[in-house]
């Protein structure tokens, strides 16, 4: 029966009879695959543009009303080797293309007026000290208030407003001294202009400018960058669901179930929503929800969670209403009142300006009223005033953190861990202690053959490719081991029992004892296959395997001086032998998603700063509660969801990565603001002093910024 | 000194021509998709076989 597949929910009107929709793409490994991809989609009649974003991975595709069925164009991209993913792109992700693009004119603006205000401003400097005009250096510096006026009413808007905003809150933040000392610098350039001065300050207005600028778009193109990767990981893992609609099953994304719906959920599959079973037997596993690998039996009125897998028998189920589901809504409010915890720290870079605003606008007055005292004309002291404002703007505090997680981010990234959270980076460096879930964290997510070196090769290669033929979990883990992915003709499958079919002129048994005929010494052989071909027989076990790295990652950690534990939900008796291999001593089995929390708890009011790596339904309270967290890209939605940042691949290698990466940016970022403090040390005392020209400003604001953006690059380096 | 009264005029108009390419080029999306232009330079599917 092939049943037909609904995606009507992503194909949004695009104007002029035409359909548009957009597909995050998996599986494109090089430039080729921009012309492949479009020209299979263009391929197909009615489809009036098809643009692969490669830098995304997301493909618009436009087609005429009608002319063609979105799932068609699924069809087209699985044929060519692709799989595309539908999704519909989130609000806040349009909201923040909108403000990315406002902060890049800002700086585009700020650039130029910049350029040539210091073009202006060079000439006038070296006719300072040679023989430039009076009339000339009017005319310079009249051209630079034309350019850097209207420049600084444009690109300043960013700082006007958020300063604006804060002062009518009655706080104080840093966009308010910085909005004083443009304002300020330019209004008394002005009227130094008019009065024929010979120093004009509109270039160090609009450096100022600049460089904040280039700071804040930093900033916010990396935040934006992980809201991209995070929004195309949603559409990988959005799954289809079969729906009953009248008497026929169509294939409805997921997202467009809703309660009440009656679903068919089949062997081996996942089951999408949470629901009560209206019909059939079958077993399911809940290691993503619970960490728990022993499989429960479940029939009809029994309750299931999105997110397990059926494994034996068809089931029905009605999809429980939102928020109906007990166990969700439990984690859900754990969750909302570890999160609350958790924002309650600072990061570095606010506890810094929040410091650093007061003392400004103190040292800016303290000059002021200084020299008036010491018997300076006001003109003269209100002039040494606006200079200390604006030196001590924080231009190289500003970049010195934002371009650091820049650089740290890519790194990262290149490690295969994606970031959630911009100052996720700052947390992960101050980790002492490591908490490990152990299902599908420090195992791989899926199992695995456990006795391979007890099997005959032949006979192992035999069962696996016999087990491509079903679509039971069991099997599907036995053909991870099948080095020739080709099935066996007129294999057949008896539901319930195995599979059988013709090899060598031999019948292959593959399944239960039973059905094998095999006499199975292992008695809690949950989840053992037998296989039979012939008068030989093997009895192979499956279960869940450590990442292939565990052992030397873990071995790494403990070197660094942290310290490892595992909390897992799964039997003491399962945890154990995991964590005697690893050689963590510190390991608790049966715990509830409440437990860990309390621990975490326990650990971090004893000064532990907590890394949480987990991946169940019932790590995400956990993950919350923790100091910085970890998830790999197999963990449930939920808990991706809190994860502060996600790994991808088999291996656990990402975990150290991260942690490496973390502390040489975190060293950095400390070494930038030692920069900008020194930086102001320096300039400072000269400002108050009465000292400083606009070259004096012009050089130590770009010599300073230059030195934190060149010093932030060297986050970027290999790890050992 | 008089030829600076037209020159930096001049000097300016250019630079304003380049800051107009630039936000045209922006609004335009040239910088959407920066790693897939790097790419697509490469294909000739201009070229009749």
């Amino acid at each position: 029966m092939t049943e037909a597949l609904d995606l009507s929910l992503y194909a949004k009107p695009a104007g002029e009879g035409t359909l548009g929709m957009e597909l995050a793409v998996e599986g494109i490994a090089c430039g080729a695959c921009i012309d492949r991809i479009e020209n299979a989609v263009k391929s197909l009649p009615g489809v009036r543009e098809a643009r692969l974003n490669y830098t995304n991975r997301r493909l618009h595709v436009a087609w005429a009303d009608g002319a063609v069925q979105p799932a068609q164009i699924l069809k087209v991209l699985e044929a060519s080797g692709y799989h595309g993913h539908p999704f519909v792109p989130l609000r806040a992700e349009k909201d923040e293309a909108a403000e990315a693009r406002r902060l890049t004119r800002c700086l585009a603006v700020a650039g130029f007026a910049a350029m040539n205000v210091m073009l202006l401003s060079v000439s006038v400097w070296s006719g300072n000290v040679t023989d430039i005009t009076p009339e000339t250096r009017d005319f310079f510096h009249w051209a630079s208030a034309l350019i850097a006026l209207p420049a600084a009413a444009y690109a300043g808007r960013p700082f006007f407003a958020r300063a604006w905003r804060a002062l009518r809150s009655r706080a104080l933040n840093m966009d308010v001294p910085i909005s004083l000392g443009v304002i300020l610098a330019l209004g008394m350039s002005l009227v130094e202009t008019a009065n024929h001065a010979k120093h004009a300050y509109f270039d160090s207005a609009i450096m100022l400018l600049f460089f904040l600028l280039v700071g804040r778009a930093l900033d916010h193109a990396m935040r934006r960058k992980t809201r991209a990767v995070a929004g195309n990981l949603a559409a990988l893992k959005g799954q289809s669901a079969h729906r009953f609609a009248g008497g026929e099953l169509t294939s409805v994304p997921v997202a467009a179930l809703q309660g009440g719906d009656r679903i068919l959920v089949k062997p081996g599959e996942r089951v999408p929503a949470d629901g009560t079973i209206l019909g059939g037997n079958s077993e399911i596993d809940e290691s993503l929800i619970t960490g728990e690998t022993v499989r429960r039996k479940v029939a009809s009125g029994a309750t299931v969670y999105a997110g397990s897998v059926n494994y034996s028998g068809a089931l029905t189920l009605k999809v429980a209403v939102a928020g109906g589901a007990s166990l969700i809504d439990e984690i859900e409010k754990l969750l909302e009142k570890a999160a609350s915890a958790k924002s309650r720290a600072m990061r570095l870079a606010d506890r810094a300006s929040r410091i650093y605003a007061p003392v400004v606008h103190l040292t800016a007055a303290l000059t002021l009223a200084g020299w008036l005292i010491a018997g300076a004309s006001l003109h003269d002291a209100l002039v040494t005033a606006i200079a200390v404002l604006i030196i001590t703007c924080p231009c190289a505090l500003a970049l010195a953190i934002p371009a650091v997680q820049v650089v740290a981010s890519g790194a990262l990234f290149r490690a295969s861990v994606i970031l959630n959270i911009g100052d996720a980076v700052e947390r992960l460096a101050e980790v002492d202690t490591i908490v490990f879930d152990k299902t599908g964290t420090l195992t791989l997510p899926e199992p695995r053959v456990a006795n391979i070196a007890a099997l005959d090769p032949g006979l192992l290669q035999m069962a696996a490719r016999l087990a491509l033929s079903s679509s039971h979990p069991l099997a599907v883990a036995l053909s991870r081991e099948a080095e020739m992915h080709v099935v066996f003709g007129g294999a057949v499958e008896e539901p319930g029992h195995g599979v059988r079919a013709i090899i060598n002129g031999i019948e292959a048994r593959l399944g239960s004892p039973e059905f094998c005929d095999v006499v199975s010494e292992n008695t809690s052989s949950a989840s053992a296959v037998c296989f039979r071909h012939g008068k030989r027989f093997e009895v192979i076990t499956i279960s869940q395997k450590l990442r292939s790295d565990a052992v030397d990652v873990v071995k790494s950690l403990r070197e660094r001086g942290l310290a490892l534990r595992i909390l897992s939900g799964d039997r003491p008796e399962a945890v154990a032998p995991i964590a005697l291999a690893l050689g963590i001593e510190s390991w608790q089995g049966g715990m509830k998603p409440a437990d860990k929390i309390r621990r975490i708890e326990e650990w971090k009011a004893g000064g532990g700063r907590v890394l949480m790596v987990g991946d169940g339904l019932n790590d995400a309270p956990s993950l919350a509660a923790a100091y910085v967290s970890l998830s790999p890209i197999s963990a449930n939605d939920v808990t991706q969801a809190r994860a502060d940042a996600v790994f991808l691949g088999e291996r656990l290698r990402p975990v150290l990565d991260s942690v490496v990466i973390a502390r040489r940016a975190r060293g950095l970022m400390t070494q930038n603001l030692w920069i900008a403090a020194i930086y102001n040390a320096i300039a400072v005392p000269i400002a108050i002093g009465g000292a400083v020209t606009p070259l004096i400003a012009a050089l130590a604001m770009s010599g300073s910024s230059l030195l934190v953006t060149l010093n932030a690059l060297r986050a970027g380096g290999r790890t050992p | 000194m008089n030829v600076l009264i037209y020159l930096v005029p001049t000097a300016l108009g250019l630079g304003l021509l380049g800051l107009f390419a630039f936000l045209w080029a922006l609004r335009n999306g040239q910088y959407s998709d920066v790693d897939g232009a790097a790419l697509r330079i490469l294909s000739d599917d201009d070229i009749e076989h």
